[in-house]
């Protein structure tokens, strides 16, 4: 039966061409704009660690006075840690793995005379750094928590920048001139861009930006080299400017938590710490202010997708609802004006059931052809999208799963846009129409 | 014209014509928000900076030698830029320019009773201070910026300061006002805490580097005070069409002149791609805004002509035996588009309600503004011509079926 009517659609379909093609392009247009936007929304909320970023977590401490006055446009001071917090949180040891971290950029000058100085970007981190989000070594290792001590000019390069400077050989035990230090190369990582960059401070560009090399925070700050990012401070004296210093806030913490026993144990441990701190006079506001996100809670917390695009995939969506409204009214007017053939095969004995079916199969031809060209829409409109200069360009690549989701979604469409139409279709009454034709 | 066989024809197809009249209704509320939208965003995005921007080109440098003197430098890049071939003026700049991102601001007061009233309530608002943006740069500023002064003068070359806080200030017009509501700001005084800085002369416009709300984008300073950090600004000014040029030259030169600094390709810009990028995301926006009221008002056309198509062959009998029993062919088009009129304002009756709940929920998520009572009969005129444009060639095919149709039979 199925090959049959699939038969029938075709036939009906091919009556009227230029309708069927109308139909067929509505369909098309709107599933190609939507697609391209969920695409977009979907590579800009995926998740940076897959299979580890359960185990990730970020703790929010609370050190601002009550009356600090936060900017409109300024980001939540509170969102970074100060160097004391860090410092403790790190000595305390209550997570499995834990890192204090800021970014910092920083003048390469090559020893290769070929090669003319640039400014590279990178990150301050402890030692925990590099096993805690997984980094893998293409020579040499990490430094340890010795290292951090010594604040040791060591620095790990990442491949790209090991190969810009030492071509292919090995760079490891030498030393490489980044702003007015040496530091010893002691290991390369494997190029490593989580996207969007969720450790870096919330003024970066999360989804372009990459770390090119990593060197001990407690060098960096030691040889005070200047760091990205939103630095906010509130005391009164230099304290409020001095990395070390209690009232300024710049330093991103991370902290990997396997069980949710210890995620329990190290909510409570921030709280207890807060009250401590508050108890101590520092903390002006309530201990149960500090809270730990999970990875995917803080990205939503910064709100990284910008607002645009939230707004152009509803402007999507309802061009495809409009599409939608059009394609059933025009397959209802279509189908009505088939109610003397619907009737003969009705009187000849199919069932209301069959005639639904019949009609529904031509619908989902519709849905799929127009589910393809959907497709070819949305690869031009990604197409576009990687032509803009914003940070995200590059990552709007439709993925097998949002390729299928495309393909599923113009069939549900058009068949729910068939639905009404065929049912109404097939409560015909057989006797009248067959009288008045 | 009468409506009653038209409207109880349409209640006998009542839910293909409430389908219709829901597209229309979809399509209207839609295009009247994508219209505001559009008409926002082109409003962003031709703000004007106040300068000669076609003029202007912009070179980057910053200097990796340490403990260099950096304004002798500036002063010798400076000579070897002037001498370039089509390069009119020169200046340097710390690092700001309108709609260039990184922006200093600091709060400056009318007076100190000002300050004192902003330092009891704990803000600047409902002080009388504000957050101008504020801008430096080399003697010439004004000129070859192409800056309208329209009252008081230029520095003079003795106000200008190489280290600390200069005594005088050039300020833009909506700056005067804000800070002085009621009196003649050009003269007074200044205060920001340490020091009395007084007005010496009024620009017409100088945007800041980074919009915040219409209200305050203008609010500039000027301070005659040099350039002192490693990495300097430069902004030439030649005729429009050498500006590239100008600028390949001035990297070599500033090269030439001292090898130890860096010049970042990505930021030889001329003015107008400083302007471009800026708004790179409102035009994008606008490109897809356009073209989904486009599209939207494709598909709506694509509708009615294709529904009103479906009617005319299926009532080609009808239209024979009204043919037959005296209805012109002007009679016939006349039902198909008062029809079509009927149909359509019912939709824009409907989308009109659409649009006002779609803007209200926009303005809840997206911080838009009112939509103004005029998009509306905009957006019903071309909605009904729309519709109309859609119905002449099914309605002209079922004015043109002879009468002779009624008496065969199908």
């Amino acid at each position: 039966m199925f090959g049959y009517y699939l038969d029938l659609a075709w036939h009906s379909l091919k009556r009227s061409p230029v309708l069927t093609a109308l139909m067929v392009l509505a369909i098309g247009l709107g599933i190609g704009a939507s697609m391209t936007m969920m695409t977009v929304l979907h590579v800009l909320t995926d998740d940076p660690m897959p299979g580890r970023s359960s185990q990730l977590f970020t703790p929010h401490l609370d050190p601002l006075p009550l009356n600090y006055k936060q900017g409109d446009d300024s980001p939540d001071a509170a969102d970074n840690v100060t160097w004391p917090d860090a410092m403790a949180l790190l000595k305390a040891h209550r997570a499995e793995r834990q890192a204090a971290m800021a970014g910092g950029t920083l003048l390469v000058r090559p020893a290769r005379a070929d090669l003319r100085p640039f400014n590279v970007d990178g990150r301050f981190a402890t030692a925990d750094f590099f096993a805690m989000f997984g980094l893998t070594f293409e020579y040499g290792e990490a430094w340890s928590a010795v290292n951090d001590a010594a604040r040791a000019h060591v620095v790990v390069l990442s491949d790209t920048l090991h190969r810009k400077l030492f071509g292919n050989g090995s760079g490891i035990g030498q030393d490489v001139r980044l702003g007015d230090h040496d530091f010893r190369v002691i290991g390369v990582s494997a190029d490593w861009q989580p996207k969007p960059l969720f450790y870096a401070d919330p003024g970066a560009q999360h989804y372009s930006d990459a770390d090119q090399f990593f060197i001990p925070l407690s060098a960096a700050v030691d040889l005070k080299l200047s760091t990205n990012g939103n630095q906010s401070g509130w005391g009164k004296n230099n304290d409020s400017t001095s990395l070390t210093g209690a009232t300024m806030t710049w330093l991103q913490f991370w902290v990997q938590l396997d069980s949710p026993a210890q995620v329990q144990a190290y909510r409570q441990f921030l709280v207890d710490y807060s009250a401590q701190q508050k108890a101590l006079g520092r903390f002006e506001r309530p201990s149960t202010d500090a809270k730990l996100y999970t990875l995917m809670d803080w990205l939503n917390h910064e709100n990284l997708v910008p607002n645009d695009v939230r707004l152009q995939l509803w402007l999507a969506l309802g061009f495809l609802f409009v599409c939608m409204v059009n394609i059933v009214a025009l397959l209802l007017a279509k189908f009505l004006r088939r109610s003397s053939e619907i009737s003969v095969r009705r009187a000849l004995g199919a069932r209301r059931r069959d005639i639904f079916l019949q009609l529904g199969i031509e619908s989902a031809l519709i849905g799929v052809a127009g589910g393809m060209l959907g497709i070819v829409i949305a690869q031009i409109g990604l197409w576009s999208v990687r032509h803009r200069p914003d940070d995200y360009a590059q990552l709007a690549q439709m993925d097998i799963p949002m390729l299928l989701g495309t393909l599923a979604l113009a069939i549900v469409a058009s068949v729910v846009a068939g639905l009404l139409p065929a049912w109404r279709a097939c409560r015909v009454q057989p006797a009248l129409q067959l009288k008045t034709s | 014209m009468q409506l009653r066989p038209i409207l109880s024809t349409l209640r006998r197809h009542k839910l293909t014509a409430t389908l219709l009249t829901l597209q229309v209704a979809f399509t209207c509320a839609i295009v009247c928000n994508v219209a505001f939208m559009i008409a926002g965003r082109v409003q962003r995005i031709s703000v004007p900076t106040g300068m000669a921007e076609n003029t202007l080109a912009v070179i980057e440098s910053t200097s990796i030698e340490k403990g260099q003197n950096q304004q002798a430098q500036h002063t010798a890049d400076l000579a070897a830029l002037r001498g370039l071939p089509g390069v009119q003026s020169a200046v340097a700049v710390s690092y700001s320019l309108p709609l260039d991102q990184s922006e200093a601001s600091r709060g400056t007061c009318p007076s100190k009773q000002a300050l004192d009233r902003a330092e009891q309530i704990n803000s600047i608002e409902g002080s009388g201070c504000v957050q101008p943006a504020q801008y430096d740069g080399t003697p010439g500023l004004i000129n070859t910026l192409g800056l309208r002064l329209v009252a008081g003068r230029d520095f003079r070359p003795d106000e200008y300061v190489s280290t600390g806080k200069p005594t005088v200030a050039i300020v833009t017009r909506a700056l005067a006002r804000h800070l002085y509501p009621d009196k003649q700001a050009l003269g007074q005084s200044t205060y920001d805490g340490d020091n009395y800085i007084r007005i010496v002369g009024i620009v017409d416009t100088f945007l800041r580097p980074n919009l915040r709300n219409p209200g305050v984008d203008d609010e500039s300073m000027i301070w005659p005070q040099r350039p002192d950090s490693s990495s300097v600004l430069y902004v030439l000014r030649s005729v429009p069409q050498d500006r590239q040029r100008v600028l390949k030259a001035a990297a070599a030169a500033l090269l030439k002149a001292n090898p130890n600094r860096l010049i970042d390709p990505q930021r030889m810009q001329t003015y107008t791609q400083i302007r471009a990028k800026y708004f790179q995301r409102d035009t994008t926006m606008i490109g897809l805004l356009l073209a989904s009221a486009l599209g939207l008002l494709f598909v709506s056309a694509l509708g009615i002509s294709g529904l009103a198509n479906f009617w005319v062959q299926q009532r080609r009998r009808t239209i024979g035996i009204r043919r037959a029993i005296g209805a012109t062919s002007g009679d016939i088009l006349r039902y198909f588009q008062t029809e079509n009129f009927l149909i359509v304002s019912f939709g824009i009756a409907l989308g009109i309600l659409l649009a006002f709940a779609l803007n209200l929920t926009l303005m809840k998520f997206y911080e838009l503004p009112r939509l103004p009572l005029y998009y509306l009969p905009i957006g019903a005129l071309l909605l009904w011509l729309l519709g109309q444009l859609a119905v002449l060639g099914p309605a002209l095919r079922a004015a043109a079926v002879p009468p002779v149709v009624a008496t065969r039979s199908v």
